[in-house]
């Protein structure tokens, strides 16, 4: 019956796939189908990821990361380091959608403009903020100081889309969302938006990378899993990112769609709350309040760590589209240590805890998002299950994403699982965020919900920060991911995987950070 | 003396015949309606699963140390690592879906009775506080009715639960809260009626206490109009609970109802694993279609304009 | 009729005001927005910086009073995420929302005006009580569930019609529609079923109820030996009288339509105002949520009122009497 139900959709799917050919003529168009909508269409409005990867299509950035995120030249051609403050753009000869040139004006005005954009609930100012002068050498050159070395200027940058002084000047954000304004010298040019529906693209035939693959470009946000798979299967759109994990299986088996996959930069990870002496979700095994906060114990965050049983879940809940890893960024990322593997060692985790005091246990309240990372209430019972086998009786408080962060913010929890994406593909990205002691001043560690500060994992992470050489700073970075790991500072339980599928006849070139483009697909040859 | 001779109430010794006979009539009209008694029946056998749910059940589905998920999404009939046979299959978590069933009738059936009592106790007490006491606070008191009754029930939980967090205690005030209001309208319309009744004038020409005559006089009379209502409300709440947990915001993860088995097996569908969302789906239809039967029968039963076989 | 008309619209507005009082401190317990919307790239500063710019530093009293100063002016704020005024956000939606609700209420009425009639014509026939039954049943199927299993047959299996989204539409005036193409039609007819269901038992109930009644009324009797054909005493005769209670309860249920298409629209991804609605709760897109609890009241208030003004239309005894103010 179960497999009966399957075939007949496929091949009614594939049918329909059949069918929808011809009448696609030999126009190439696109249509994709992703899985967040993008809320506006100004690209220094709101600092999040789906407005981001529809910004990629219409918009430039003076640098870009490569599907692995390395960091490559796009709208600059290329760049050189003046001296250890002082980085100075060479643009391309590149024409923005309304015909008139990019200037080094318009990178300044690009650069000061976010930190001018009233209601902006969440500011590109924090990748433009440490340039404190922007100097215009000549119309194709321009200069950035910051006010220390800082290594991350480039991939800052990759976030702070170009846009036109001309077409922008004066224009309020709403304003954008009728396309006004939306003046890029991205690939494809603005055609539609609808809320929550569509956005509608043409190619630019004035793009500075040659003609685009596809004459029409057109984002269907189709956030419910099933109808996103659905939409592909009827060939309503062509190609959909993040297939739903329970349908992995027969999409790859379907002969009538193509299928990438490739390791996300998305680490999950568990905090423990390791710096406070009493811990709110904690109890003794009986339930009696318990004295001290076993987290604080190294044992015991060590014992948590070999509970996991990561391949379990790899394979029982994701389909083996997860990573397990104990290293908080991927291979390819400056801060990985190959020494460093997941274990998972159930007796040893148990004698840890015995040794620690605990060998009656304890009671452990584990909090997870259920909206936001893949499976995400899914996985964190699997590990209330696998904790609660070694002596950890753990319950899980999975609620949406919106209150978890509020939550987490005014510190409620003792354990929670949450997802971090090395934006800037280097270890210091989650360092700096959520594992460095909170000091407001320095602006560091603001999600650091496991409390947990090591004065010595900071000054080594502060050194990387100041050393503009790439191996230098490489060996640092290792040093301070091998602090976080010796002193289990976070869990890391894996990364998660991309995944796209798309009918025959599109080849897909699959990206490690989430941003989906048009970029990404091209006709097959 | 005359006071001997004014009837003091229903339920005095007089009356006492011809009610029970009434009584014993409307059981009868029930009993004549094979829907009704098998609706009666049904709610009855859920009603004994639900109790005896951890007696019968293979598997606890709450003991996190009993789950096993490298038994997960495992076909009806199947066996799990520890040898006993998965009748209708596992979930995502490794969970025997007759067990999860079981153990979800309880909760649905426990928060859907228990929120019913609950917004009855004080939709009665408003209802018959109101028509009794009348004026400004009855006028008030129904203002605030209105206004409850006009906006969606589903609106108003769907934003409390996000206030409040989740849990069973939190989903059960919610359905208190946009249920109240119902009783209070009911009990209200039958209060009024008897109070305009002689045996009222007479109990309080006795100088009997205010309260005793809500309570012992009002309160007895009102009852029939509540319990019809409240039958076919324990229904809507089961239903507007699971549609909550469908929602993600009912009751915890880790202790699903049927409606968060329900939402736990919808990912599943296109994937052809079927088990993990109609079963629950069949268990819960079958509970609301017992209780709407039985509340259907109750209904005409107790009509008074309805003819002898509840017609 | 102009008193009539003034209580009603006073009341209303202290029904708005009291709506929007209490929802605009009940989002305030859902968590702080920037929380949520803020780049986790962000750090302390930049999170104290979006709180300053979104106007979330002031005392709470100071946002309600200011929050109140613009609603009077039909300023109900701008939604955050969208960064445009919060209403129009919501309008935009309505259509897509309205037209759901309506082929829903156009399936109910199809269905269960005739099925009802019949019942009450022949309450203990086989048909009335089949049908009878079958309305019990139609209470009883949990709406979202009823959509699942509509996708699981007939978008799954049969792949006759699509899982959900909104089909392809035509611009109106302006208001972009997709009920005037097949094409999209066919989007609507799963979710609007879904929908229609439990509406359809209700309109059989009404209608068998009423009919019931009507017909032991002596001019039916009258007509009836008079010999006037059964047909015409129906739609003439019946339909009349069985029509009012219909429509008042319609009335009412088309404003819960839009509550119960929060469920039905998750079910099918429609991007209607019930999902924009549970969107917005999970951004916590304060101006959004309460904007949409005081459109969704005036909705209420609206229909009620039209409601009642048909209703005195319909039935001559009825007066625009201060009783039903």
């Amino acid at each position: 019956m179960k497999k009966m139900g399957v075939n007949i959709a496929l091949r009614a799917a594939a049918f329909a796939v059949l069918a929808s050919l011809p009448a696609a003529g030999w126009a190439a168009d696109l249509k994709i189908g992703f899985s967040a909508p993008a809320t506006t269409l100004d690209p220094q409005f709101h600092n999040a990821s789906q407005n981001i990867a529809v910004s990629r299509n219409m918009f430039d950035t003076l640098v870009q990361m490569d599907p692995d995120s390395r960091i490559i030249p796009a709208l600059a051609e290329s760049w050189r380091v003046v001296d250890d403050t002082t980085w100075e753009f060479k643009l391309r000869p590149a024409k923005f959608s309304d015909g008139s040139p990019v200037t080094a004006e318009d990178v300044v005005w690009s650069i000061n403009r976010p930190a001018t954009i009233p209601n902006s609930p969440s500011s590109f100012g924090i990748y433009t903020r440490p340039i404190v002068e922007k100097k215009i050498i000549d119309d194709r050159t321009v200069q950035l100081k910051t006010a220390a070395p800082y290594p991350l200027l480039l991939a800052d940058l990759t976030n702070v889309f170009i846009v036109s002084k001309k077409a922008t000047e004066g224009l309020t954000s709403d304003k954008f969302l009728t396309g006004q304004g939306v003046v890029g010298s991205g690939p494809y040019k603005f055609k539609s938006y609808t809320p929550d529906d569509r956005v509608i693209m043409t190619a630019n035939e004035t793009y500075w990378g040659g003609k685009p693959a596809w004459d029409n470009v057109e984002i269907r946000f189709l956030p419910n899993d099933s109808a996103r798979l659905s939409a592909l299967l009827s060939g309503e759109v062509d190609v959909i990112e993040n297939i739903p994990t329970p349908d992995l299986e027969a999409v790859k088996n379907n002969k009538n769609l193509v299928v990438a996959e490739k390791m996300s930069h998305r680490l999950i990870f568990l905090f423990l709350d390791s710096g406070r002496d009493e811990t709110p979700g904690v109890t003794a095994a009986d339930g009696s309040p318990l004295k001290a906060n076993p987290f604080k114990d190294l044992r015991v965050r060590k014992a948590v760590n070999l509970a996991i049983d990561r391949e379990a879940i790899a394979s029982r809940l994701m389909q083996g589209l997860a990573f397990p890893t104990n290293n908080i960024v991927t291979e390819t990322m400056q801060g990985y240590v190959p020494a460093i593997k997941p274990a998972y060692d159930p007796e040893q985790a148990k004698k840890l805890l015995a040794e620690a005091g605990y060998d009656k246990g304890f009671r452990l309240v584990l909090a997870s998002p259920n909206n936001r990372l893949i499976n995400d209430a899914k996985v964190a019972q699997a590990l209330a299950q696998m904790l609660t086998r070694v002596g950890i009786r753990t319950s899980v408080d999975a609620v949406p994403f919106a209150v978890i962060n509020t939550r987490g913010n005014k510190g409620e929890f003792s354990s929670v699982m949450m997802g971090w994406g090395a934006q800037t593909a280097e270890a210091s990205s989650p360092i700096r965020a959520m594992i460095a002691c909170t000091n407001k001043e320095k602006g560091w560690g603001p999600v650091n919900w496991g409390n947990y500060c090591n004065p010595n994992l900071d000054a080594v992470t502060a050194k990387a920060l100041n050393t503009i050489d790439d191996a230098a700073r490489s060996k640092l970075l290792q040093e301070a991911t091998q602090i976080v790991h010796d002193d289990v500072a976070i869990v890391p339980l894996y990364f998660q995987a991309n995944t796209w599928a798309a009918k025959p006849g599109i080849t897909i070139t699959p990206r490690m950070d989430e941003r989906t483009s048009a970029l990404m697909f091209a006709p097959a040859k | 003396m005359v006071a001997a001779h004014i009837p003091t109430g229903p339920d005095t010794a007089e009356v006492d015949q011809p009610r029970q006979s009434i009584a014993r009539k409307r059981i009868k009209a029930f009993l004549r309606s094979p829907g009704a008694l098998f609706g009666l029946l049904l709610f009855l056998l859920f009603l004994l699963l639900a109790v005896f749910a951890p007696q019968i059940s293979p598997q606890n589905p709450y003991d996190l140390d009993k789950l096993d998920i490298m038994d997960n999404m495992l076909a009806p009939g199947a066996m799990l690592g520890d040898g006993t046979v998965s009748w209708l299959g596992t979930d995502d978590q490794g969970r025997d879906m007759l067990s999860a069933i079981l153990y979800g009738l309880r909760i649905s059936i426990g928060v859907g009775v228990v929120s019913v009592v609950i917004a009855s106790a004080i939709g009665a007490f408003v209802g018959i506080g109101c028509a009794y006491i009348g004026g400004r606070v009855d006028s008030l008191a129904m203002r605030i009715v209105d206004l409850q009754l006009s906006f969606p029930s589903i609106l108003v939980a769907l934003v409390l639960l996000s206030v409040f967090g989740r849990g069973i205690d939190k989903v059960i005030l919610a359905l208190v809260i946009v249920q109240w209001a119902y009783y209070a309208r009911t009990v209200r319309g039958s209060a009024l009626v008897e109070r305009e009744k002689d045996y009222i004038a007479a109990a309080v020409s006795f100088g009997a206490p205010r309260w005793r005559i809500m309570l012992r006089h009002l309160l007895p009379n009102c009852l029939p109009p509540l319990i019809v209502v409240a039958t076919v409300q324990i229904a809507h709440a089961i239903s507007l609970e699971a549609t909550l947990s469908f929602l993600g915001v009912g009751v915890p993860v880790t202790e699903p109802s049927l409606g968060m088995l329900i939402a736990n097996g919808y990912g599943y569908l296109l994937s052809g694993k079927y088990w993990i969302s109609t079963f629950p789906g069949f268990a819960l239809l079958l509970l609301v279609l017992a209780i709407n039967l039985v509340g259907d029968r109750l209904r005409h039963v107790m009509d008074p304009y309805s003819d002898q076989n509840g017609n | 009729m102009l008193v009539f008309l003034t209580r009603r619209l006073i009341g209303g507005l202290l029904v708005l005001f009291v709506t929007a009082t209490l929802v605009f401190f009940a989002v305030f317990a859902l968590g702080n927005p920037v929380d949520v919307m803020v780049s986790p790239d962000a750090d302390q500063a930049e999170r104290a910086a979006a709180i300053a710019r979104l106007g979330l530093d002031r005392p709470i009293l100071e946002q309600y009073a200011s929050f109140l100063w613009n609603a009077v002016r039909g300023d109900l704020g701008n939604s955050f995420v969208y960064g445009k005024p919060a209403t129009t956000v919501i309008l935009e939606r309505l259509p897509v929302t309205l037209e759901l609700a309506i082929v829903a209420m156009v399936i109910a009425l199809g269905i269960g005006l005739p099925l009802g009639i019949i019942a009450g014509l022949k309450p203990s026939g086989l048909s009335g009580k089949t049908i009878m039954s079958g309305s019990i049943l139609g209470f009883s199927l949990p709406n979202f569930w009823i959509g699942l299993m509509l996708i699981s047959i007939f978008a799954v299996q049969l792949k006759w019609l699509p899982s959900g989204g909104r089909g392809p539409t035509v611009d109106v005036f302006g208001i972009p529609l997709s009920i005037l193409s097949l094409e999209g039609l066919k989007y609507l007819i799963l979710p609007a079923f879904t929908l229609a269901l439990y509406k359809t038992s209700l309109i059989i109930r009404i209608c068998e109820t009423g009919t019931r009644t009507v017909n032991r009324q002596d001019y039916i009797r009258t007509a009836r030996a008079r010999g006037v054909p059964p047909g015409r005493i129906v739609t003439v005769h019946l339909l009349k009288n069985v029509i009012i209670p219909v429509i008042t309860v319609m009335g009412l249920e088309f404003g819960a339509m839009i509550a119960f298409a929060v469920a039905v629209e998750t079910v099918f991804s429609y991007p209607g105002m019930g999902k924009l609605l549970i969107d917005s709760i999970n951004r916590i897109d304060r101006p959004v949520i309460v904007a949409y609890l005081m459109v969704t009241c005036l909705i209420f208030v609206t229909v009620n009122l039209i409601v009642d003004a048909l209703y005195a239309v319909l039935d001559p005894r009825v007066r625009f009497s201060a009783s039903k103010a």
